[in-house]
């Protein structure tokens, strides 16, 4: 496993991780339910991921989980129980054959910024014995500008950070603060400044992981499903051979390729969301409760050592 | 959240923590404490408010402020009732914002009293596409 504890050089990272680290990095795959997306010269072509290719599994190096949208104290009739299904998505994570190295939340934790529902999501959180990072959802910073959100899940950073582990530089952003009327997710000065020093001087060959709430590109308009100047930290990435945005808050799963940037929306743990344009509006989907675990779920993310890709595999919670 | 006091209006009240906000509104010498909070109201009084689009009140429905613009006369207590099952809010578009609600869970409700003339301007700082005016109209 010596390979692996290339855990170094924190860049304003979250108090208290990286001590254990290396203990939790094992190798393999997890071949569940669903569909492998691989992300090869910046193409994903999906396999499916039936037993012969458990063979791959020998290729690939270290995994980490993406939980998203637990959205805590929503108890609407699209999932009058998302505490109960958000436990459901940490069960599936503890039943992974592999160990993964870490998680992370890309936000829409809680539902309303509750210091309740914060403790909730945490102490679910911790049932998987990983280390976990988060970034804020829009709801997880109402009435605070996200001060206890950061205080709790992001202490002693300016919210946004990055790290290294397994060869891969990971960077958390945050895009729901100061919105404006009729606008969408915005970066901010400040943060795109430090995006570019952080970037800057890394060898373009290194596969970079950036996780958000709100999509980087522009999902669908008439939602706000985009962010307003993503753009330029797209001008940032453009240079690197391997990118992966990964984010949340449209509840669904959306893939899009530009270049050498792939971008994947993962599934929530709570509610679904209708597609782009399909209803009125973005509001919690209804579907019979049969039905409601295949739209929920998590994604897994292995990346291949030998040729630095990453494969994506969104499991719904029915699987 | 401080409120400016240049603002003009008065008073915003919501059930959920009007205790809390009465503590700063009254020591920034601004509120009128009104507890009332509309989950407690009979369900029937929504639907003649939206029958009848009662002039003093904004429903919060389909994702939209409704009416998108409401004018009102000097001094009039404007409250906005939530009946999406996600929740939204109520924040002044200018920056800083003159007024800002908590966030208003399913049928939560907030008010505040516009009383100088002007156009107001908000949106839900939740899902910023949606937005709304206030007119206020000296008489």
């Amino acid at each position: 496993m010596d390979d692996f504890k290339a855990f170094h050089e924190p860049q304003n990272l979250p108090e208290s991780r990286g001590t254990n680290r290396r203990a939790l990095l094992k190798c393999g795959l997890w071949a569940g339910g669903g569909v492998l997306w691989t992300i090869s010269g910046g193409i994903p072509r999906s396999v499916g991921l039936g037993w012969g290719d458990a063979a791959r599994a020998d290729a690939l190096g270290f995994s980490f989980v993406q939980v998203s949208d637990s959205h805590i104290g929503f108890d609407k009739a699209a999932n009058p129980n998302a505490t109960g299904t958000f436990r459901q998505a940490i069960q599936r994570v503890k039943e992974l054959p592999v160990r993964p190295s870490f998680m992370i939340h890309t936000g829409d934790v809680s539902h309303l910024s509750k210091p309740d529902q914060f403790d909730t999501a945490e102490q679910i959180m911790k049932e998987a014995g990983l280390d976990a990072y988060y970034v804020p959802g829009e709801h997880d910073v109402l009435g605070d500008d996200g001060r206890a959100f950061f205080e709790r899940f992001s202490k002693n950073t300016s919210g946004w950070y990055s790290f290294d582990q397994g060869g891969v530089h990971f960077v958390a952003l945050v895009n729901v603060l100061a919105f404006k009327a009729g606008g969408f997710g915005h970066l901010g000065g400040e943060q795109l400044a430090w995006l570019d020093s952080d970037l800057k001087g890394r060898p373009s060959s290194t596969p970079i992981v950036i996780f958000t709430h709100i999509p980087l590109w522009m999902v669908y308009e008439d939602w706000g499903w985009g962010t307003d100047d993503a753009a330029q930290a797209m001008s940032y990435l453009k240079r690197f051979g391997s990118v992966t945005v990964l984010n949340g808050h449209i509840h669904q799963v959306i893939q899009k390729v530009e270049g050498t940037i792939s971008f994947h929306t993962a599934y929530s743990t709570a509610y679904p969301q209708p597609a782009p344009g399909t209803a009125p509006n973005p509001g919690p989907l209804k579907v019979e409760p049969a039905r409601l675990k295949s739209l929920l779920g998590i994604a897994n993310v292995n990346l291949v050592p030998s040729n630095q890709r990453l494969a994506i595999t969104d499991t719904p919670l029915d699987a | 959240m401080p409120y400016p006091k240049r603002a003009g209006f008065t008073c915003p009240q919501v059930g959920l923590l009007a205790a809390a906000f009465v503590g700063l509104f009254l020591s920034a010498g601004l509120a009128q404490a009104d507890m009332s909070h509309d989950m407690e109201m009979p369900a029937s009084k929504y639907e003649n408010v939206q029958v009848a689009s009662a002039p003093d009140e904004v429903m919060i429905d389909n994702f939209s402020f409704s009416p998108i613009s409401l004018t009102v006369a000097p001094g009039t207590k404007v409250t906005w009732t939530n009946h999406d099952d996600v929740p939204h809010t109520v924040v002044s578009s200018d920056d800083p914002h003159a007024f800002k609600s908590p966030p208003l869970d399913t049928d939560d409700s907030f008010s505040i009293v516009f009383s100088k003339p002007g156009v107001y301007k908000y949106f839900c700082s939740v899902h910023p596409m949606m937005v709304g005016t206030v007119v206020v109209r000296g008489q």
